[in-house]
């Protein structure tokens, strides 16, 4: 069981000046997991993303991948942000490959895995279109590619589908979990949609009003791909959405 | 049909070329009808005839009009590439490195407003009035807008795309080679371009601090010598000049912007 956790975050705590923001998490996620991040809004789920990234430094307590202490330079951390974050003056393949470039692999291996993950998403057509000429849609499955590409030891995602439509959104999540599951990536995944949640997380950690504390654990055990009309699909999403209800 | 497409694909191109002649029609007709005299403004077939005998004629100032423009275009190229280089890159550092605008910012505050006209006498004190003091003068009309730009351009960089580089574990100097300075290039360009206008501009100025030769030379010598067909020859000459480099310059631009996508 202990030599399958890659991720291990102790006591995290963060506060800013007398603001406690997140106060004491600790728990582990395993190796290819998937787990997705729910609380109420305001309760410091950027905060959090933004410690495991190591974009800001915790008060106290420390983030483990594979027991050493996370850090950029060493592990592969990806990161999808909420808002747009392709870079305009790259086309789509030298997009893909910007993680891989700062991480200074070779650049016939950088190739080759960018031609991957191009036929991977149906991208070929794009690798060299400009992020201008693409959909937000498009545009939002490229970073995702270029977030995976690199098989990273982390990946976390901040509401990547927050401004997508709810068709777009489930076709989106279908392709992630497609991704995950070629790549065998662990993901983190933020979100303030319960249904999304639920649909995707093989765990979903339930957070409190700030200061964050965990309030549960919770494991979905439901296979993929998920029926969203299914009972116990309604049920548990009817659990979460209890969970963190402050009025 | 044909001649209809091939109208309207160059109707833009005809519409430029329709302006310039209508500019020149009414010069002309300004000048032949007696409105104002030819002792003030010289006709537009005049300063073409002083524009071909000046190809070879060093009279009245003493200079051919390809020596003038050698010479003008020589100090204006040396003041200009060097506020270019040194603007860009002091601009750059400024925005990325808060020690170094911290450093840097104050000083540069109060150099800022200073005119580059306003150089010229303490120029002349520390370079006397050779090549070195023209270009120095030109040097600070461009250095400026190119500091500004850089430095106002690397700062409006995207904090998404940084952290995107940044959680790849990039060091902040190879960040700021493929992150930072590619998002600043178009105000670099803007800036290079406010450069060269402010450049071209001062160059009259700085032709006034004792040049044998040049085209600020020209027009000045042409006032003195009540010739008006050399003066606005001059004038021409340095606004067609200044047009040809801005236009160089926005096909530059579009290679390097050219993920842009097209207005």
């Amino acid at each position: 069981m202990e030599e399958n956790v890659k991720i291990k975050v102790e006591n995290l705590t963060k506060k800013y000046g007398d603001l406690l923001v997140l106060d004491d998490l600790s728990f582990n996620i395993k190796k290819g997991e998937f787990v997705c991040v729910v609380g109420p809004t305001g309760c410091g789920k950027t905060t959090f993303l933004n410690l495991l990234s190591c974009l800001i430094e915790p008060t106290q307590g420390q983030i483990l991948i594979d027991g050493v202490p996370a850090d950029p330079k060493k592990h592969d951390i990806a990161f999808v942000f909420q808002e747009p974050s392709s870079f305009p003056w790259l086309n789509v393949k030298d997009n893909i490959e910007f993680g891989m470039k700062m991480k200074e692999w070779p650049k016939e291996k950088r190739e080759k895995r960018a031609d991957e993950i191009l036929k991977l998403m149906g991208l070929e057509d794009f690798a060299n279109a400009y992020p201008s000429q693409l959909s937000v849609s498009t545009e939002q499955r490229m970073v995702i590619g270029r977030a995976f590409a690199m098989n990273p030891d982390l990946l976390l995602m901040d509401e990547p589908y927050g401004q997508m439509d709810i068709k777009m959104r489930f076709y989106l999540e279908d392709e992630v979990i497609r991704l995950w599951k070629e790549t065998g990536t662990t993901v983190i995944f933020i979100t303030h949609n319960i249904e999304e949640a639920v649909y995707l997380a093989q765990k979903i950690l339930i957070l409190t009003n700030k200061p964050a504390k965990i309030k549960e654990e919770l494991p979905i055990d439901l296979p993929h791909p998920r029926n969203v009309s299914d009972d116990e699909f309604i049920r548990l999403r009817k659990y979460v959405t209890d969970q963190i209800k402050w009025w | 049909m044909k001649k209809e497409n091939a109208l309207y694909k160059y109707r833009f191109l005809i519409a430029s070329v329709l302006t310039v002649l209508l500019f020149i029609a009414l010069w002309a007709f300004v000048v032949e009808s007696g409105l104002v005299s030819t002792k003030y403004l010289p006709a537009p077939r005049q300063i073409l005839s002083t524009f071909v005998q000046k190809l070879t004629d060093p009279k009245p100032e003493g200079s051919t009009l390809i020596t003038n423009i050698l010479s003008s275009i020589k100090v204006a190229t040396v003041g200009f590439l060097i506020a270019v280089v040194l603007g860009i890159t002091l601009g750059l550092f400024m925005g990325w490195y808060t020690p170094v605008e911290k450093f840097v910012k104050p000083v540069f505050e109060i150099i800022r407003p200073i005119p580059p006209v306003a150089w010229i006498p303490i120029t002349i004190m520390l370079f006397g009035i050779g090549f070195k003091a023209k270009a120095f003068i030109i040097f600070f009309g461009g250095f400026i807008p190119c500091v500004i730009n850089a430095y106002t351009g690397i700062q409006l960089t995207n904090r998404t795309l940084i952290n995107v580089a940044k959680t790849y574990g990039a060091s902040s100097w190879k960040i700021f080679w493929s992150v930072g300075l590619p998002s600043s290039v178009q105000m670099i360009f803007a800036g290079i371009r406010i450069a060269l206008g402010v450049s071209w501009m001062t160059l009259v100025a700085a032709e006034m601090l004792a040049a044998d030769s040049g085209l600020g030379y020209m027009i000045l010598m042409g006032r003195q010598f009540a010739r008006p067909d050399v003066i606005v020859l001059g004038m021409l000459i340095i606004g067609g000049i200044g047009a040809l480099l801005s236009f160089i310059l926005t096909r530059l631009e579009h290679k390097f912007e050219h993920w842009r996508e097209k207005r």
